[in-house]
């Protein structure tokens, strides 16, 4: 009979936090700058630079443990992690190894197919990002790029908790809303701005001892993790199956070549010489402080989902997709506030919203339009300014270029034509116009007054109201 | 002009003041000490004739239209060359740093170019201040200006040297066990390590980051303190600068040291110590009872511990320090080497002399896992005791005296081949950077060869004030001798 | 001489500081190594058991900075010293990614 394998799972989470600057100098962490022009002596290493603490680092390190049950270690510090790197502009990272900021945390997640567990957090650390190397074909050489160097992050260390990619993908959800909410971080997948390394072993189902394990590297999307957590349990079955051992290594995941393969070479001893940073003082966070990075913490998902119940009376289901995302739910937020009417926003939300980020493949997270533009489109189609056609036209300006709708509509002349003379007259063309189609309404075809009102719209450029439409076509066909 | 060189600092910023001398004077009567005496000195690795006297033309205009009025408004100065300074060389006097010019000044120089001293050029050092005699220069030997054939100490040796030639009025230095106050002592002029914290380090290329200080080498007490609260600073770009409210450091210079007490560590005065620096230490000590001190005998406690700590915790330091210096961003880089790690390993290996490597090597194992605990934590664990001790005697005294160096100046060529023995000359010295307290080293009189020794006071943190009054005492009373 | 270090512990040591040293160098950096190790085992010497590693002499902690950009681009500055440069951009021999 074949064995059983059983799948453990550990994640290192790598954060880059949304801090307007880096860790330990004022150059600015904002994305796509030429090469080097995000860069200073300390973050470049030039000698006699001397790096000094961003106090929001602290704070956003805080906030992540407070939010995954961590303990916050009340006095520590940073250690220098060296190793020989042209992206590691020093040669050592700062890092924290012997007192990370943040211990002993869980967060419980919830599977797709419904498995509910507790994933235990190690540790989270604060440390600070390399720079970019990318390769030149020309010169067959590499080209340094520092501005990413000195970018904060947070290291989020798990527990070997995890048995499914299922899982993984669950914990990182909750990860990622839970830091989006406190707006520690955007958590990109894509961009970087969220890492995951996979720490994998496999064993034989009922036994007590993890098997060795292997750690992957280079997952840049969800898809990838999936696709690599698969791959490495295979291989590593694979070798236990043929009587092979299982290396303890580091290997680089290529998602298009859907194969991973091992990353150290000789020169790295993997032996990096920690030491407390002679250049740093060490932190102390007073009971004071915690209090008050946990009384500046936002509502998150769990208690907005019961609070949007109460209030709002929405379906749970909405409630989840709109509360899915700190974006999402302070667009909702938003938008309610200015128009008083929740149903309407959830409504637009749930249907052009989602429909139109499916469309364009856009994340909520990158969803940019105001809520002041989608409560007065509301407010437009709620005064019958324009009909729900012109307001849906109207809603894609909004979602893609966030266009004011007043203007919008004013300048395009898209308001609903309110002079009743105007369209009784038109009606009354069409009328004269469709005898067939009124003798069929006569003759008891409900449905052929459809046709008249499209005609009415149509002669009316899609700018009538399609009630009063209606209402007035009934009355002039029952004059007739 | 004859006698323009033999002046203080204090006394040449108040001479241009004055009227009677110009900062473009001044500076060209250091030009041409340089020219005479340079050859055989070589105290500089980077002189700067034009750019000297242009800015010495800059800071005579300045101090005549009224807007540089401190006591060193136009006064010559010599930088150690592990400060960076914007636009001029610095090469930490290695040859991996042979083509580095950086883009910024560390905060001391820029705080002295704000009060108008002008820098004629950066002094010579033992490699990354690594050493004891200014002979591990990639840039050739310094010579003592008091004898030739002798070394200047180390390793802010072309420092000490330039005040003691003068070829510049006064210069400044770094200390990280010792490397101020022992070459002043070699050379016979002042040097102050102050507390930890009091001069930012910003600027200065580290070598052990937790206990490298930079300091004021100079012709005597008065220049000192006016030097150190020109330069003492809190400077929020470095996280370990202190912000300390008694940085006037000029008011302690007082001659009056009665009731002050004044402890002397026995174990300072046992086997090794050069007889006539034993003599005239202790000579020291003798006046200034005289003039009113409490002089008394004490143990100091775990003396013979400082050198291997030190040496544990200043080469792990300086081995991640130094591991910037990679042929990536600045500095020499091997040029047949196409590998990266090859490129690292000779632009390294062919960049650094051999005492950077020895302190690399040791410093790379002390940390290197396994042995992490056993060494480092433990040499941690020593400092703390260290520290204590010095606690418990500034419980009871206000002042610690005791020689620099067990020896005067040895000959050139004589130490490097025991690296060992070098080190034990330390014995004195390093303590006080392991405890981050301040140590001035102060002339005293010279041995039966005429070579320079130097007394060295050393003081509780944050009590750099004592040690100036009862310098300044000393040093007053040893003039009316 | 208590310590004796192997011909692989100097192999090890240089490729954790990138120095490459000759086979006179080796034997000398043997020898100075366990000379230094020697002396620095005189530490153990000491008890120190319940004494705290002292990294920092005083007690200073919670020295921040505030976010705030206060640099600009610095570029042209940064890549003054560099041996080698494109693009902006520090050039340097092909890494392993």
């Amino acid at each position: 009979m074949a064995k059983e394998y059983e799948t453990v799972i550990g994640l290192e989470v790598h954060v880059e936090l949304a801090t307007k600057t880096k860790i330990f100098c004022g150059c600015s962490t904002a994305f796509g700058g030429a090469p080097n022009t995000h860069t200073c002596p300390v973050c470049t290493g030039m000698p006699g630079s001397l790096p000094v603490l961003n106090k929001q680092v602290v704070e956003y390190a805080m906030a992540v443990g407070l939010a995954t049950n961590c303990d916050i270690t009340q006095n520590c510090k940073f250690d220098r992690k060296n190793y020989f790197y042209p992206d590691n502009p020093q040669n050592y990272q700062i890092s924290q190894l012997y007192l990370p900021i943040c211990r002993n945390g869980h967060v419980d997640i919830e599977t797709e197919s419904g498995v509910k567990k507790a994933v235990r957090i190690h540790e989270i650390h604060m440390e600070e990002d390399a720079g970019k190397l990318v390769h030149d074909e020309w010169e067959d050489a590499s080209l340094v790029d520092y501005n990413r160097s000195g970018v904060p992050l947070i290291e989020i260390v798990s527990e070997p908790d995890m048995r499914s990619a299922e899982e993984v993908i669950a914990y990182l959800e909750k990860l990622r809303q839970t830091i989006q909410y406190l707006g520690a971080s955007d958590c990109k997948l894509q961009e970087g701005s969220m890492r995951a390394d996979v720490n994998l072993s496999v064993r034989e189902v009922g036994t007590e001892k993890f098997g060795t394990r292997t750690e992957m590297k280079n997952l840049n999307s969800f898809r990838a993790i999936q696709h690599a957590i698969e791959g490495e349990k295979n291989r590593q079955i694979d070798l236990i199956e043929e009587g092979k051992a299982v290396v303890q290594e580091t290997r680089r995941w290529d998602d298009n070549k859907a194969e991973s393969y091992p990353m150290r070479s000789k020169e790295d001893a993997q032996d990096y010489r920690y030491f407390p940073d002679p250049d740093l003082v060490p932190i102390h966070i007073s009971d004071e402080w915690i209090e008050r990075v946990k009384a500046a913490q936002p509502e998150m998902a769990p208690e907005k989902k019961i609070r949007y119940k109460e209030e709002f009376d929405l379906p749970d289901y909405d409630i989840g997709i709109i509360t899915g995302t700190k974006q999402m739910a302070d667009i909702f937020e938003e938008t309610t506030a200015i128009c008083g009417n929740p149903k309407k926003v959830s409504n637009w939300l749930m249907g052009e919203t989602l429909r139109l980020m499916k469309e364009t493949g856009t994340d909520p997270e990158d969803l940019s339009f105001s809520p002041k533009h989608l409560a007065d489109l509301i407010a437009m189609v709620d005064k019958k300014e324009i009909n729900s056609s012109v307001a849906k036209e109207v809603f894609e300006k909004i979602f893609a270029e966030d266009i004011d709708p007043v203007a919008y509509v004013d300048e395009k002349g898209l308001k609903t034509v309110n002079d009743e003379g105007a369209l009784r007259k038109t009606i009354e063309e069409i009328v004269a116009a469709n005898p067939q189609s009124v003798a069929d309404f006569k003759g008891g075809k409900e449905k052929a007054i459809g046709f008249l009102v499209g005609q009415t719209m149509k002669a009316m450029k899609g700018k009538a109201d399609p009630g009063s439409v209606n209402e007035i076509l009934r009355e002039v066909l029952a004059q007739q | 002009m004859s006698d323009i060189l033999s002046l203080t600092a204090v006394e040449l910023g108040k001479a241009i003041k004055a009227g009677e001398y110009t900062a473009v004077q001044a500076m060209q009567a250091v030009l041409d000490q340089i020219d005479k005496t340079e050859e055989t000195v070589h105290a500089y690795v980077t002189i700067d004739k034009e750019a000297a006297l242009a800015k010495a033309a800059e800071a005579q205009k300045k101090i005549e239209a009224g807007e540089l009025t401190g006591p060193l408004a136009g006064v010559p100065v010599a930088i150690k060359d592990n400060m960076c300074t914007e636009g001029m060389l610095t090469t930490c006097s290695s040859k991996i740093l042979s083509n580095f010019v950086p883009t910024f000044s560390s905060e001391a120089v820029i705080n002295l170019e704000k009060a108008g001293a002008v820098v004629i050029g950066k002094t010579n050092m033992d490699e990354f201040a690594m050493g004891s005699t200014t002979e591990t220069s990639y840039y050739g030997v310094t010579r003592n200006p008091r004898n030739p054939e002798h070394v200047p100490g180390g390793s802010s040796g072309g420092s000490a040297a330039a005040v003691a030639a003068q070829e510049c009025f006064f210069a400044l230095g770094s200390d990280t066990g010792g490397s101020i106050r022992q070459p002043a002592s070699y050379c016979g002029v002042v040097g102050l390590k102050p507390t930890y914290g009091t001069v930012s380090r910003y600027g200065l290329i580290a070598y052990g980051s937790s206990l490298d200080q930079i300091g004021p080498l100079c012709k005597d007490v008065t220049d000192c303190a006016t030097i150190l609260e020109t330069i003492a600073s809190h400077d929020p770009k470095d996280s370990t600068s202190m912000k300390r409210e008694d940085t006037n450091f000029t008011e302690a210079l007082v001659k009056d040291v009665k009731g002050m007490k004044i402890g002397i560590p026995k174990s300072y005065f046992g086997e090794g110590l050069q007889e006539d620096v034993k003599a005239a230490v202790l000579a020291v000590a003798d006046k200034l009872k005289e003039l009113g001190a409490e002089v008394e005998e004490f143990d100091l406690a775990h003396v013979k511990y400082a050198i291997p700590t030190y040496y544990t915790i200043a080469d792990a330091e300086a081995s991640s320090n130094l591991e910037r210096f990679d042929g990536v961003k600045y500095g020499y880089r091997a040029q047949d080497a196409d590998e990266l790690h090859r490129m690292y390993k000779k632009s390294r290996s062919e960049g650094f002399g051999p005492e950077v490597k020895r302190r690399i090597m040791l410093g790379s194992f002390v940390l290197s896992s396994g042995y992490y605990d056993a060494y480092y934590l433990k040499a941690l664990r020593v400092k703390a005791l260290i520290k204590k001790a010095f606690d418990d005697a500034f419980a009871k005294y206000d002042i610690i005296l005791g020689p620099v160096a067990p020896t005067t100046a040895p000959k050139l060529g004589c130490s490097l081949s025991n690296p060992m023995q070098m080190y034990l000359g330390d014995i004195y010295t390093i303590s006080v950077n392991l405890a981050g307290l301040p140590g001035i080293s102060v002339p005293c009189g010279t041995d039966s060869n005429g070579l320079p020794i130097g007394v060295q006071m050393i003081g509780d943190c944050f009590a750099e004030k004592k040690l100036i009054r009862a310098a300044y005492t000393y040093e007053q009373a040893a003039k009316e001798v | 001489m208590a310590n004796v270090i192997s011909d692989e512990t100097i192999e090890y040591v240089g490729i954790l500081a990138k120095l490459e040293l000759n086979d006179e160098e080796k034997e000398q950096a043997k020898k100075d190594l366990a000379e230094m190790l020697d002396y620095i085992d005189e530490l153990g010497e000491l008890d120190t058991t319940g004494v705290e590693p002292m990294s920092h002499v005083f007690p200073v902690n919670n020295v921040f900075r505030e976010d705030v950009v206060t640099n600009g681009d610095d570029s042209e500055n940064i890549l003054k010293n560099a041996p080698g440069e494109k693009d902006n951009m520090f050039l340097v021999p092909k890494t392993f990614d």
